[in-house]
């Protein structure tokens, strides 16, 4: 188990019934009934930190190395899932991952970043960051769901598009633009959520549907609060500060209207009950999905256009 | 030879790339140092150059105005939505309040956002023209930004007019969070009833055009056209290097390398920049 720096509370009750489990061991006397009570307080403690997270707090737990990604999800919910490789024009990229998948006895196609879980394939998804390939992959898999007239679903989880050489050479701009304003256009539902991290264009690009949702402990931006912190306040020591000015929560979001529900996390986090987080998701996507497949296509594009025009906020003065 | 509409020494007083330092007086008049060869120039000469060198031809920063000056006939035309104003919504604090930085946005220039949106002629074609002006907020994409091009489209539509943005503008505005990021979403929506409108959008790039707005709209023209030399890309060039440990090379992310990559139609010289989209407008038209 990793536990994140505002979880030593839990470390700590965690270490000391481990040391009560090898007293047990080592005396063969039972500690059954104080590590139950320690057992509660984890439980209690837990409840406690997870009902009242920080900004901060959130955006650590939406980056933990053990929450549960794309492909795990897509697994979990589908019934024969088929993942699907390519752009067809310049190669497969890793950080960006789709296919069908048979979802409560209909077809869905899934698409979203990808991250690694250990060192090896965190590089080899390039840490879920996307060259354009990998949005040019993604709107290839979208046009065949549309064609087909299967919904689709993205889930949005990295901390940007990726900011290299060759990224920008094929098109970085280029690729998420393109991807908005098709998705805008798409004549089948889709669904967005944010799984983990939502950081600017990066997650935009595979983020324009009739409905945006976010994980309760994730967050959505149009910067990372490293990067913003670095060019607003030319330090990353203000990082904190940054995510905070941001009001990036999924909680901050509904409030201003960005997003239209907030999807309830296991207590402690997704990572620490991904079944359990893998049925919610399930069931919100089956009930948004019923709804949206209701709107005739053409009023569905009006609707998105709508929304979207919609987003903004100034004041009009007399001139 | 083209006449500003304001009298030579306000424009330079405004103008954001003749700071101090590089201004000279002398008893000939003021001159400039190319920000691309390092030549002086008279600041006069430079003017009637439209603000390229005649050595190097590197196109300095102009504002929203210089472009309406150059492009439209007779340097006729209507401004619209001038009413809009940012507004601090989420209280954003970094080293000032947002609220100041709008104030003092508004104060030190003679503009009252990022953004100017124009309807005139070019060439005889009644065209929509929404130029940035990087003065205000570094030409920053806000919530004020994304409405006046949302209002510009349905103008262009209305109108059955041509629609030209004209970018400069270091990205989306931070201090809008994520109301700033959906503007690119928001855009993009309004681009595609454009389109529907068959109407046609052009986009010209110009020194510098990156980020959120590189990502977006300035992307999506029917023809993508910018200045010589322009920094064009997603990434900075800063956050490249930082990420890869490594130095870019010459010429990365400039208009002339995004032409060779694939992603413009073609580059133009700002002196013959009206007499290309004119006949460009002309050729759409027939
Ligand atoms: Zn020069």
């Amino acid at each position: 188990m990793i536990f994140l720096e505002f979880e030593k509370p839990i470390e700590d009750l965690y270490a000391q019934i481990e040391e009560l489990r090898q007293m047990e061991q080592k005396t063969g006397m039972t500690m059954a009934d104080k590590i139950e009570r320690l057992e509660h307080k984890i439980k209690d403690t837990r409840e406690e930190l997870y009902s009242k997270l920080t900004t901060w707090q959130r955006i650590q737990v939406s980056r933990h190395p053990e929450r549960p990604y794309t492909q795990f999800y897509s697994n979990y919910l589908c019934n024969d899932f088929v993942e699907l490789y390519g752009d067809r024009t310049f190669r497969d990229d890793k950080a960006i991952i789709g296919g069908f998948g048979d979802l409560n006895g209909q077809t869905v196609m899934f698409i979203g970043h990808q991250k690694g879980h250990n060192t090896k394939m965190r590089q080899y998804r390039n840490f879920g960051m996307p060259y354009p390939e990998g949005y040019r992959k993604a709107l290839r898999l979208m046009k065949l769901a549309e064609k087909f007239n299967k919904p689709i679903v993205t889930l949005i989880d990295t901390p940007g598009a990726y900011p290299g050489e060759d990224a920008e050479q094929r098109g970085q701009g280029e690729a998420i633009a393109r991807n908005l304003i098709e998705m805008v256009s798409l004549k089948v539902p889709v669904l967005c959520i944010v799984i983990g991290e939502g950081a600017s264009g990066g997650a935009l690009g595979i983020g324009i549907g009739d409905k945006l949702l976010m994980l309760e402990n994730t967050w959505f931006s149009v910067i990372s609060p490293e990067s913003c912190a670095s060019i607003l306040w030319r330090s990353w020591d203000f990082k904190e500060k940054a995510a905070v000015a941001l009001q990036p929560t999924p909680q901050e979001l509904l409030k201003y209207g960005i997003i239209d529900e907030i999807v309830k996390e296991p207590i402690g986090g997704a990572h620490l009950q991904p079944e359990e987080m893998a049925k919610t998701l399930k069931k919100t996507i089956i009930k948004h999905l019923a709804e949206l497949t209701k709107i005739d296509p053409q009023t569905r594009i009006e609707n998105r256009i709508k929304k979207y025009s919609a987003i903004g906020q100034f004041e009009t003065v007399n001139v | 030879m083209q006449e500003p509409r304001k009298p030579w020494w306000k424009r330079l007083r405004k103008g954001v790339d003749t700071s101090t330092e590089e201004k000279l007086e002398t008893p000939d008049g003021i001159w400039h140092k190319c920000n691309g060869c390092k030549k002086a120039l008279l600041v006069t000469q430079l003017r009637d150059n439209l603000h390229t060198c005649p050595h190097c031809n590197y196109h300095e920063k102009i504002d929203a105005e210089d472009y309406f000056d150059i492009l439209f006939d007779d340097k006729k035309c209507e401004e619209h939505f001038t009413e809009l104003r940012s507004k601090d919504i989420l209280h954003f604090v970094d080293t000032k309040s947002y609220e100041k930085r709008i104030n003092d946005a508004i104060e030190n220039t003679d503009l009252k956002e990022a953004m100017r949106v124009m309807v005139g002629a070019i060439g005889g074609n009644t065209t929509v023209v929404a130029a940035m002006d990087f003065r205000f907020i570094g030409g920053s994409l806000g919530s004020v930004m994304g409405e006046k091009i949302s209002r510009a489209i349905d103008l262009a539509i209305e109108r059955k007019a041509p629609f030209l943005i004209i970018s400069k503008s270091g990205g989306a505005r931070m201090q809008e969070s994520a109301f700033s990021l959906m503007q690119m979403a928001k855009t993009s929506a309004k681009l595609h009833q454009l389109a529907e409108a068959k109407v046609p959008y052009i986009s010209l790039l110009t020194n510098p055009t990156t980020g959120g707005v590189s990502a977006s709209f300035a992307m999506l023209g029917d023809l993508n056209i910018a200045e010589p030399g322009a920094l064009i890309g997603f990434a900075g060039p800063r956050v490249i290097e930082e990420t890869t440990k490594r130095k870019l090379p010459e010429g990365f992310q400039t208009a002339e390398f995004q032409l060779e990559n694939g992603f413009l139609d073609f580059i133009v010289d700002r002196k013959e920049l009206k007499e290309k989209l004119t006949k460009v407008l002309n050729l759409l038209k027939k």
